[in-house]
């Protein structure tokens, strides 16, 4: 658990560098690849909840300290999107085919709904128009683009074999 | 006796097994929400804190020594990408490059002949205001220093138009100056440390300037426009005044008693993209388009006063 915390720290320490420093200069209409959100994601799914929300936490204080944006905003998000996932990992990984690429949507739309929801409460507001067709959609599938090739990436950092399966769980009634 | 202590002991043991004997699977969901509300909960203090505390807060200060450790990383990471967004910046010029090409000429000639006209100009405004011991403020460029830095990179998000510039206090760059490229403004420094400084960019919902038309003196704020990102719009514009369509606009640069504008005059903003008004309207409608391309910023001039 040391050993996966330490690799997941300086794993999103590096992404939000990468984030930062090249993926947002990737620009389709307004959106950006989010590496840093597939990273979460996809940990989580390999991980579980608990993992997830601490290594989502993390990694959105990383990125809001190396872009000096308002500190705990963008940990709050990712804290739910890995604490999610990592729910979702738990109860869906074995039976879905594409759990990285279910997931990622899913992330990636609730992310970009909460991220709205914040900004607009502190004043910073998007049009619908430019939410959707600008920021939601381009970054949907650049996302999407990123879910496999990041997945697999974790999914040799993070080896499935190590983690304490919850093998009692059966499906939920 | 025996039978009410039989009665009751069984229902006592069988809470007591309620809540000692959790089942694996719940006690792990129960430990993850609970570290998921926790982790909340402290996002959401970081953000109150963070809010109410000043520009010199504790929270602010840590994320600027944050930052000023990052830095070096970012900028080594901007080195490594920009080979390949030149790449891809050469590849799309290459489409409709020939067209540009001949629409630049063209413009060359054009200008060459204003140039000559205005270093007439220049050179009779000079003499005239050597004439009437004219007092100016600051202006620009020659009231300022330029720091050149580059852009290393950009906060992950379509609700703030900011950049990170390589270059802080210790270029001497401090917080509200203003920051240009080759072509005209670019916004304000809103943050800065040692190594490294936030700018606000044009195009944030919170920027804005006090802007004159060149051509006709007509004065206004330019500030970001309703829906676009990259569309701005000279506002408070009276409806008496003149602007037509391909008008400049520039800083205004005014200075009031102590209060002083933070950009200096003569700065290019924009040209005027189209001009309208109704009759309900107090003022006039302008879109100005920015002649800053701020989707491709790679390299900006921070202006340092030279009197400060």
């Amino acid at each position: 658990m040391t050993v996966d915390a330490i690799k997941a720290g300086a794993l999103m320490l590096f992404a939000a560098l990468v984030q930062v420093s090249i993926a947002s200069t990737i620009e389709v209409a307004e959106g950006h690849p989010d590496v840093v959100l597939v990273l979460v994601i996809s940990i989580a799914l390999l991980r579980g909840p608990v993992f997830g929300a601490v290594v989502g936490f993390w990694a959105g204080l990383v990125l809001d300290v190396a872009s000096l944006e308002t500190l705990g905003l963008t940990s709050l998000l990712l804290t739910l999107v890995g604490y999610f996932a990592g729910r979702l990992g738990d109860v869906t990984t074995r039976s879905s085919a594409h759990p990285s690429l279910v997931a990622v949507a899913l992330g990636t739309i609730g992310f970009a709904l909460g991220s709205a929801v914040v900004h607009f409460m502190l004043g910073s507001t998007l049009s619908a128009g430019e939410f959707f067709i600008g920021v939601l959609l381009p970054t949907l599938a650049l996302n999407m683009l990123l879910a496999y090739p990041l997945y697999g990436l974790c999914r040799r950092i993070f080896p499935t074999g190590v983690r304490e399966r919850p093998a009692e769980v059966s499906p939920a009634v | 006796m025996p039978r009410q202590r039989t009665a009751r002991l069984p229902v006592l043991d069988a809470s007591a097994r309620r809540t000692e004997g959790l089942s694996p699977r719940t006690s792990r969901a129960l430990r993850a929400r609970l570290v998921a509300a926790v982790l909340v909960l402290v996002s959401l203090a970081l953000i109150t804190v963070y809010f109410r505390e000043s520009e010199d807060g504790t929270l602010h200060g840590a994320q600027r020594i944050g930052l000023s450790v990052a830095m070096p990383f970012e900028v080594a990471g901007e080195r490594v990408a920009r080979p390949f967004r030149d790449a891809w910046g050469w590849a799309s010029d290459l489409i409709g490059a020939k067209e540009e090409n001949a629409k630049l000429r063209a413009e060359v000639e054009e200008l060459r002949k204003r140039l000559i006209q205005n270093e007439t100009s220049a050179s009779e405004n000079a003499r005239l205001r050597e004439l009437l011991q004219f007092v100016d403020g600051p202006n620009f460029p020659a009231g300022f220093d330029g720091v050149s830095t580059r852009v290393v990179g950009r906060p992950p998000s379509a609700y703030n138009q900011e950049v990170l510039i390589a270059a802080g206090t210790s270029a001497g760059i401090q917080r509200n100056d203003p920051v240009v490229t080759q072509d005209g403004l670019v916004g304000l420094v809103t943050d800065v440390t040692s190594n490294g400084a936030k700018v606000t960019l044009l195009t944030d919902q919170s920027s804005a300037v006090s802007a004159v038309v060149l051509e006709t003196g007509a004065a206004g704020i330019v500030r970001h426009g309703p829906s676009d990102s990259a569309a701005l719009i000279l506002d408070r514009v009276s409806k008496d005044a003149l602007v037509d369509d391909g008008n400049l606009v520039i800083t205004a640069g005014w200075r009031t008693g102590k209060l002083e504008s933070l950009y200096p005059r003569g700065i290019p903003v924009g040209t005027v993209k189209s001009v309208g008004q109704q009759d309900v309207d107090l003022y006039k409608r302008i879109q100005v388009a920015p002649v800053v391309d701020f989707d491709s910023l790679a390299e900006v001039i921070v202006l340092v006063p030279k009197n400060r």
